[in-house]
């Protein structure tokens, strides 16, 4: 079905960042912003959570920490303990030390990878996916705000053209979207 | 937002727009490139095909055809290693280390010294691979199942954790650099009007879209990597300094060796960035992006690691006839005053004097004087390598053994050629990638931009700064 998006842009980060706040006091919902660069302070506004990649990271770094032990233990203990000058080469702890650099290593490498790759996936930029900003220009230096009239019933599509011209932007667009 | 005394120098000189950095930035990529380009590139492939041939010659004959012999089983080798390791020590130093300390100048050097890290690592690799000598069995460093019974890689073994570190500290280094990328490269796809570099630079953005949630997302990940980089980029260079300081030959048995090969990677490091940032401001025309403040930061953090290694070396020139070990301070003796001495005191001259000139702030204000530091130093920083391996065992304990090193030309070709190859690597990079962090520029301009910090009805603290003028 096709929707109707409101695309209102702005060329200041600031100017988008005050309007939507006065926008969200009146109750509309802005269900995305589009920018060069990471504006700070707007995600509460416009109700984006934090992200959990944080968590992720450190899940991954543990899965590491603990493969990097087994496989040590593994290889240097139980499968084939070497015997440098004779010493005690049949439990994990006494010879722990030796292998700190490459848990370290490899817990690093999990959780660096693990988390980059959880990132792209999640945002879904992937090699060939195709660009969705609404606007060229929004790589460059303007700020576009999207709002969906499907969610926001209470007004019309008038009624919010009409709020979204007191906030300093620059141009309006509406646009129907699959 | 984040706001910055009005008496510290601007980061962003000139009255400058959003649009005005992409523009900046943008250009160079989008324009023909200058004959100068064309030229340096010619030079540098040119050495870089000699030192394939070399490494070609090398893999064909054996590792025999270098100059090393029973006494001398290491030198140029290792130290090419460790030099360009060290060198891959600055970019991931500047965007981690400096990103936990919000350190906002590091925005505009970041991209190309992290991609000048990499490359140094690309190069710093091939020295371990080649020195097998049977490139081809470069994996059985890898703890893979085999058939030769149940043999693994050595795990206590240095050399085994510096294949771990290398691959990992260039791996992160790369997605950290990449994801740092995208966003620029979606610039670039916007703005770009020819199908073949649209199609390009599309697939090289990943669909980037600028999202509020991404950019969250983007931040943290940024954060997150920054924070995992930044105990990578000590333990890499420790841990090649094990390669040396767990033997037991008198003049690397030594535990000051980690700090003081850190300090030096990142001392190099620096000055590769400079030698690189100097030439490229000019030819780019990214003079209000890097300009002397950045070269002054940057200089400040030559002279604090300088001081460190100059620390060092006395130090440990101290420790070794302290310790009474005889054998200790015979190699040190001999590294000061033996037929290397030329090797010592170039080190010496080169990374514990030139240094200390920065204290002056004309001197470290001073581009021309910088550039010839920056290679100064990395002319000291390769003999400080040099010095280390080649005088530590030239001289055995049974004199009949001693030896002297005499590079062949094959040595000379295969360093040469990875010098080459990192340029044409660099070129590369500063023809078709955006050499600044675009888009993280401009998230500072308003707090360190010129044209924003002196205009009087913009701040807040306009007041103020006009009491300090």
């Amino acid at each position: 079905m096709a929707e109707k998006v409101i695309y209102a842009m702005y060329d200041d980060d600031d100017v988008l960042k005050d309007g939507a706040k006065k926008l969200v006091a009146k109750g509309v919902k802005i269900s995305e912003v589009f920018s060069p660069f990471p504006i700070h302070g707007i995600d509460p506004i416009i109700g984006v959570k934090n992200t959990r990649l944080g968590i992720m990271a450190f899940l991954y770094g543990l899965t590491g920490l603990l493969l990097a032990t087994i496989g040590m233990r593994f290889f240097m203990v139980v499968d084939w303990p070497m015997n440098i000058g004779g010493k005690p080469n049949f439990s994990y702890l006494d010879n722990m030390l030796a292998f700190v650099p490459i848990t370290f290593e490899f817990t690093v490498l999990c959780a660096a990878h693990g988390m980059a790759i959880t990132y792209l996936l999640r945002n879904k930029t992937l090699p060939g996916m195709p660009a969705q900003n609404p606007d060229p220009r929004t790589t460059d230096d303007k700020f576009v705000m999207e709002i969906r009239l499907s969610e926001n019933d209470k007004f019309t599509s008038e009624e919010l053209e009409g709020m979204l011209k007191e906030t300093g932007l620059i141009e309006l667009d509406q646009k129907e979207i699959k | 937002m984040h706001k910055e005394a009005a008496i510290r120098e601007p980061l962003i000189l000139g009255h400058k727009t959003y649009h005005d950095i992409t523009e900046d930035v943008c250009r160079p990529i989008e324009d023909k490139a200058p004959r100068m380009w064309y030229i340096l590139f010619g030079i540098a492939l040119i050495i870089g095909l000699y030192g394939v041939g070399c490494i070609l010659y090398l893999l064909g004959t054996g590792i025999g055809v270098w100059g090393l012999n029973k006494t001398i089983g290491w030198a140029w080798d290792i130290t090419n290693f460790v030099w360009w390791v060290g060198i891959g020590h600055a970019g991931t130093l500047i965007s981690a280390v400096l990103l936990l300390f919000r350190q906002k100048w590091r925005m505009a050097i970041n991209r190309s010294a992290e991609a000048m890290t990499i490359f140094a690592v690309f190069m710093a690799g091939l020295f371990p691979l080649i020195h097998m000598g049977r490139l081809w069995v470069g994996y059985w460093t890898l703890p893979l199942p085999n058939q030769f019974g149940s043999l693994w890689v050595n795990f206590n073994s240095p050399l085994l954790w510096d294949v771990f570190a290398i691959s990992t500290y260039l791996s992160v280094s790369l997605v950290f650099w990449y994801i740092g990328l995208i966003p620029d490269f979606a610039t670039i796809r916007d703005r770009a009007k020819k199908p073949v570099a649209k199609k390009m630079y599309s697939i090289l953005s990943f669909g980037w879209s600028g999202r509020a949630k991404h950019w969250n997302r983007f931040e943290l990940v940024s954060l997150v990597l920054a924070g995992l980089a930044t105990p990578l980029v000590f333990s890499v260079h420790s841990i090649v300094s094990f390669d040396f300081a767990t033997s037991v030959i008198p003049g690397w048995h030594t535990t000051i060796f980690p700090p003081y090969f850190v300090a030096g990677a990142v001392f190099s490091g620096f000055a590769m960035v400079q030698t690189l940032m100097l030439i490229m401001r000019k030819a780019m025309g990214l003079e209000a992006y890097i300009h002397t403040k950045h070269v002054e930061y940057m200089n400040i953090v030559i002279m604090v690691t300088g001081s460190i290694v100059g620390t060092a070396y006395i130090t440990e020139l101290f420790i070794s006839w302290y310790s009474g070990v005889e054998y200790e301070s015979y190699a040190f003796i001999n590294r000061a005053t033996g037929p290397y001495w030329w090797a010592y005191w170039s080190m010496m001259t080169c990374n514990v004097i030139s240094p200390q000139l920065m204290w002056f702030r004309k001197l470290r204000r001073s581009l021309l004087f910088t550039f010839i530091i920056s290679i100064v130093v990395n002319i000291g920083m390769w003999f400080e390598r040099y010095v280390i391996i080649v005088t530590s065992i030239h001289r055995d304990y049974i004199p009949g053994a001693w030896s002297m090193h005499y590079p062949s030309h094959i040595d000379l070709g295969v360093y040469v050629g990875t010098i080459g190859l990192f340029f044409v690597f660099f070129l590369l990079f500063a023809r078709y990638f955006p050499v600044l962090a675009l888009n993280e520029v401009k998230t500072i301009l308003k707090s360190s931009g010129e044209s924003y910090k002196n205009a009087p009805d913009h701040h807040d603290h306009s007041e103020e700064s006009h009491s300090n003028h």
